[in-house]
C-alpha cells in the first residue's frame, strides 16, 4: 500500500516541480515588469462591463491621437485607495489613478498627487464649484469629466392619480408623502445605510438647512435628522431604510414599493429598462419656501500620481486633457446619465437629455463633501452614519450627533 | 496503532542501508534540511506578519508612510486611543456575544444531526448531502441572499410568518436589538454542516460493542449517549469547537454582508472593527491593535486547547 502510494507520489513530484516554478517565476517577473515606454496605465473603479468599455473607447480614441497606448486597470470602488497605496510603496504607481472625489484628499495630503496646472491643464469653462471638487487646500489635483448629485424621483402616475403636485418644500414632501403611502407602497425610499451611501443622502437635508459637517451636534443638523425621524414616523418611509444601499433605494422604487425616491442619475440606465414605470425627477425640497436646495457633489476625478517620471507625467496629463475634453466629457456624461463638468458641454448635455434637466441645476448649486474638512472627512463619515442610525432607530437626535462630534473630534 | 509499523517497514531497505556507510555527522544536517523549508515557511508567513503587526500597533502608520516608508513610534497612542473609543468596549463584547452563540447553536444542532443520521433509514445519504449545502454557498452569497430573506417589508421570512397568521413585521436586521441575534442565527445555518460532518465522523468511530453492552445492561437512551457516546467523542468534540472558534471570533465577511456592522454599530465585531479602522479610516496603527486584541484572544484560547491536549494524550 504505502509502496505504490511512494511510487505515484514520486512520478507526481516533478510536473508538480515544474509547474510550480512556472508559477513562481510568471509572479515575479510580473512584479519586475520593466514599463513599456508607450503604454500608460490608469487605474480606475470601471468594473461593470459597460463601463470598462465606454473608458477602454475613450481611451483608445485619446491614446490614438497622442500615438500612446493607453490601458486600464479596474478594481472595485472600494479597493481603489488601498490598491493605490500598496502601488505608491512598492513604487509601481500608475499613469493615472481615478479617485471618488470624496477619497482624492487623503492621497494628495499623503504627497501622492501632482498639480495639474503644472502639467499644463486649464480649468477655463469649468464652474468654480467642480474645480474646489477635484482641489485640495487650493491645488488642483483632479479634473471631474462629468459629476453627479441628488434629485428627488417620483412616480408620475402615482402622483397624477392621488392629485398631488412635486413636492417643493420639506412639509409638502412630509404631506405628499403621508398621503402616497398605501398598503404595501410607502411615499418615500432613501438610503441611511451603514456607509457612504446614507451619509450622501443625509447631507442635502443637512446643508440646504443651514448645517454643517464640522459641528455634527449643531440646531441645524439636529433639525434634519429630526425631519427624517418624523418621515420614519410617519411610516412614510419603510424601517428598513437603515440598511438600504442607494441601489436597494432603487429597487423599490421600481417595483412600486415606493412613490418618490431620493437617489442619482446613475440609476437612469436601470430604471428605464422598466418601460412601465413613468418618473419624473425635481430638486431635493428645501426646509422654508425660498431657500436654497444645497445637494452633494459626486463624481471621480482623474489625478496623476507623482512618480518622479516627468516625461511620462506630462503625457499623462496630457491624456487626462483629452480625456477630460470637451467631446470626450458630452459622451462619457451621455453613456452614464451624468451631467459633464464643464459649462460648454453641460448647455450641450442639457438640450439633448432634456428630461435630467433639474439635475443640471441642482448640480451648479451642488457642494463637495471634503471642501471643509479635507482628508477628514471619512472619520467625521463614519461619526454620521453611527449617529443617524442610532437616532432613526429610537435615540434623540440631539444625544446620537452629540457623541458622534465627540467621536469625530477625539480622531475615533 | 498500524501505521508506524507499515511506514518502518516501508522505509527500512531503503533508507537503513545507505545510512550505516554515511558519515554519521551528515545524519543531523540531512535532518535540519528537512525541517528548514518548514521553518521557513513558518516564519515568512507567520511570524514575520505577527511580528509587524505587533510593531505597526506601536506606530503612527498612515496613508503617508506609504510614500516615506517613515512610521514614527508613538508608544501606547494607538492603543489609549482605541481603549477609550466606547466603540471597541461594545465590538469586544458584540465578539464574544457572536461566537459564544453561534458556537452553541452550531454544535448543538449539529451534534443532533449527527446523531440523527447515525439510524439507517431511507434517502439517509441524499439529505445528509442535502444538508451539507450552506457550507458550499460563498459566505458572501449566503449574506446577500439571507439579507434579502430578512428583509423587513419584502422579506420571505417575513411574507411567511404572516402567511401562516404571526405578525410578520420582526425587524430583523433593522432594529439595533434584533440585528446581533439574526447575525448569529444566520451564522449557527452556515455552521451546521461543518459541525454535522464531523461529528458524525467522530461518531462511526464509536464502537458498536460499547453500545451492546450497554443495551445488556438496559441502559436507557439518553443515559446510552451521555455515558458512552459523549465520551468516547470528546477528542473530536474539541477539534470541532477550537476549529469553529477560529473561523468565529475573526468574523468579518458575513457581517458586512449583512448589516455593515449596523444599525447603530449594534452588529459591530473585532473584525469589522479592525477593518473599519484599517481601510475606511485608513489609520492602519489603530487597525494593528484591535487585530492584536484578536489574535491574543485566539491565542489564549489555543494554550487552553494545547493543555487539554496534553493532558488527553497521557
Amino acid at each position: 500500500m504505502s509502496k505504490r502510494f511512494n511510487r505515484r507520489s514520486r512520478r507526481a513530484v516533478i510536473p508538480l516541480a515544474v509547474v510550480c516554478a512556472l508559477l513562481a517565476g510568471a509572479a515575479l517577473t510580473g512584479c519586475g515588469r520593466q514599463r513599456d515606454g508607450s503604454v500608460y496605465t490608469v487605474l480606475n473603479s470601471s468594473t461593470d462591463e459597460t463601463y470598462h468599455r465606454w473608458d477602454a473607447e475613450a481611451m483608445a480614441r485619446c491614446g490614438e491621437r497622442l500615438g500612446v497606448t493607453v490601458e486600464q486597470q479596474s478594481v472595485p470602488a472600494a479597493q481603489v485607495m488601498t490598491k493605490a497605496l500598496r502601488m505608491a510603496s512598492s513604487k509601481s504607481l500608475p499613469d493615472i489613478v481615478q479617485f471618488d472625489a470624496s477619497e482624492m484628499p487623503v492621497f494628495a495630503e499623503a504627497g501622492g498627487l501632482t498639480d495639474l496646472r503644472t502639467l499644463g491643464l486649464d480649468t477655463d469653462g469649468v464652474p468654480r464649484g467642480i474645480v474646489n471638487f477635484g482641489s485640495y487646500k487650493g491645488t488642483y489635483y483632479g479634473a471631474a469629466r462629468s459629476v453627479n448629485t441628488l434629485a428627488l424621483f417620483y412616480n408620475k402616475d402615482l402622483l397624477h392619480q392621488a392629485g398631488l403636485k412635486v413636492p417643493t418644500t420639506w412639509a409638502e414632501l412630509r404631506e405628499t408623502a403621508r398621503k402616497l403611502t398605501r398598503g404595501k407602497r410607502y411615499g418615500l425610499a432613501l438610503s441611511a445605510g451603514g456607509a457612504e451611501d446614507g451619509v450622501f443622502q443625509f447631507t442635502p437635508f443637512m446643508w440646504s438647512n443651514g448645517g454643517d459637517e464640522t459641528r455634527l451636534d449643531g440646531p441645524r443638523v439636529v433639525e434634519a435628522l429630526d425631519y427624517w425621524k418624523g418621515l420614519l414616523k410617519d411610516g412614510s418611509l419603510s424601517k428598513s431604510t437603515v440598511g438600504w444601499t442607494q441601489a436597494d433605494v432603487n429597487d423599490q422604487f421600481m417595483a412600486g414599493n415606493a412613490a418618490m425616491m431620493i437617489n442619482g442619475p446613475w440609476q437612469v440606465e436601470t430604471l428605464n429598462t422598466e418601460k412601465s414605470l413613468h418618473w419624473g425627477i425635481a430638486r431635493i425640497p428645501v426646509p422654508r419656501p425660498g431657500a436654497k436646495s444645497v445637494a452633494p457633489l459626486g463624481g471621480a476625478v482623474l489625478t496623476v500620481p507623482d512618480t518622479g517620471d516627468e516625461r511620462r507625467e506630462r503625457m499623462a496629463g496630457k491624456i487626462v486633457g483629452c480625456l477630460t475634453s470637451e467631446r470626450e466629457q458630452l459622451t462619457y456624461a451621455r453613456h452614464s446619465w451624468t451631467v459633464p463638468a464643464n459649462e460648454k458641454a453641460a448647455a450641450v448635455w442639457r438640450g439633448q437629455v432634456p428630461q435630467l434637466d433639474a439635475l443640471a441645476d441642482q448640480v451648479a448649486a451642488a457642494r463637495s463633501r471634503t471642501a471643509r474638512l479635507g482628508a477628514g472627512w471619512p472619520a467625521v463619515s463614519l461619526a454620521l452614519q453611527s449617529a443617524f442610525q442610532a437616532a432613526l432607530t429610537g435615540q434623540s437626535s440631539q444625544a446620537a450627533l452629540q457623541r458622534a462630534q465627540q467621536r469625530a473630534t477625539s480622531g475615533n | 496503532m498500524t501505521t508506524p509499523t507499515v511506514t518502518a517497514r516501508g522505509a527500512a531497505p531503503t533508507a537503513g542501508v545507505p545510512a550505516a556507510t554515511r558519515p554519521r555527522h551528515r545524519r543531523p544536517l540531512a535532518q535540519w534540511g528537512f525541517v528548514a523549508p518548514a521553518v521557513l515557511f513558518m516564519l515568512l508567513f507567520f511570524g514575520y506578519p505577527l511580528v509587524r503587526n505587533v510593531v505597526m500597533s506601536f506606530q503612527h502608520y498612515t496613508p503617508k508612510t506609504f510614500f516615506t516608508g517613515e512610521a514614527p513610534l508613538n508608544g501606547f497612542d494607538n492603543w489609549s486611543a482605541v481603549f477609550r473609543d466606547a466603540l471597541f468596549g461594545k465590538a469586544l463584547w458584540h465578539t464574544l456575544v457572536f461566537t459564544a452563540g453561534s458556537l452553541l447553536g452550531q454544535f448543538c444542532a449539529g451534534l443532533a444531526l449527527a446523531v440523527f443520521f447515525t439510524r439507517r433509514f431511507p434517502l439517509n445519504g441524499v439529505l445528509r448531502s442535502l444538508i451539507l449545502l450552506p457550507w458550499l454557498v460563498p459566505m458572501v452569497v449566503s449574506g446577500i441572499v439571507w439579507r434579502r430573506i430578512l428583509d423587513q417589508d419584502t422579506g420571505v421570512l417575513n411574507s411567511f410568518l404572516d402567511v401562516i397568521g404571526l405578525d410578520g413585521h420582526t425587524p430583523w436586521l433593522t432594529s439595533p436589538h434584533m440585528a446581533l441575534l439574526s447575525v448569529i442565527l444566520v451564522n449557527i445555518w452556515i455552521g451546521i454542516p461543518f459541525n454535522m460532518v464531523i461529528l458524525y465522523g467522530g461518531l462511526q468511530e464509536v464502537p458498536r460493542e460499547l453500545y451492546e453492552a450497554a443495551a445488556l445492561d438496559g441502559a436507557s437512551g439518553w443515559r446510552t449517549f451521555r455515558s458512552v457516546t459523549l465520551p468516547t467523542l470528546r477528542p473530536v468534540i474539541t477539534v470541532v469547537l477550537v476549529l469553529g472558534f477560529m473561523s468565529t471570533v475573526k468574523i468579518l465577511d458575513l457581517i458586512l454582508a449583512l448589516t455593515d456592522g449596523g444599525p447603530a454599530d449594534a452588529t459591530q465585531t473585532l473584525g469589522t472593527l479592525t477593518y473599519q479602522n484599517s481601510f475606511v479610516r485608513l489609520d492602519f496603527g489603530a487597525g494593528a491593535v484591535v487585530g492584536n486584541v484578536l489574535i491574543l484572544i485566539s491565542a489564549v484560547f489555543a494554550v487552553f486547547y494545547l493543555r487539554a491536549n496534553r493532558t488527553e494524550g497521557k
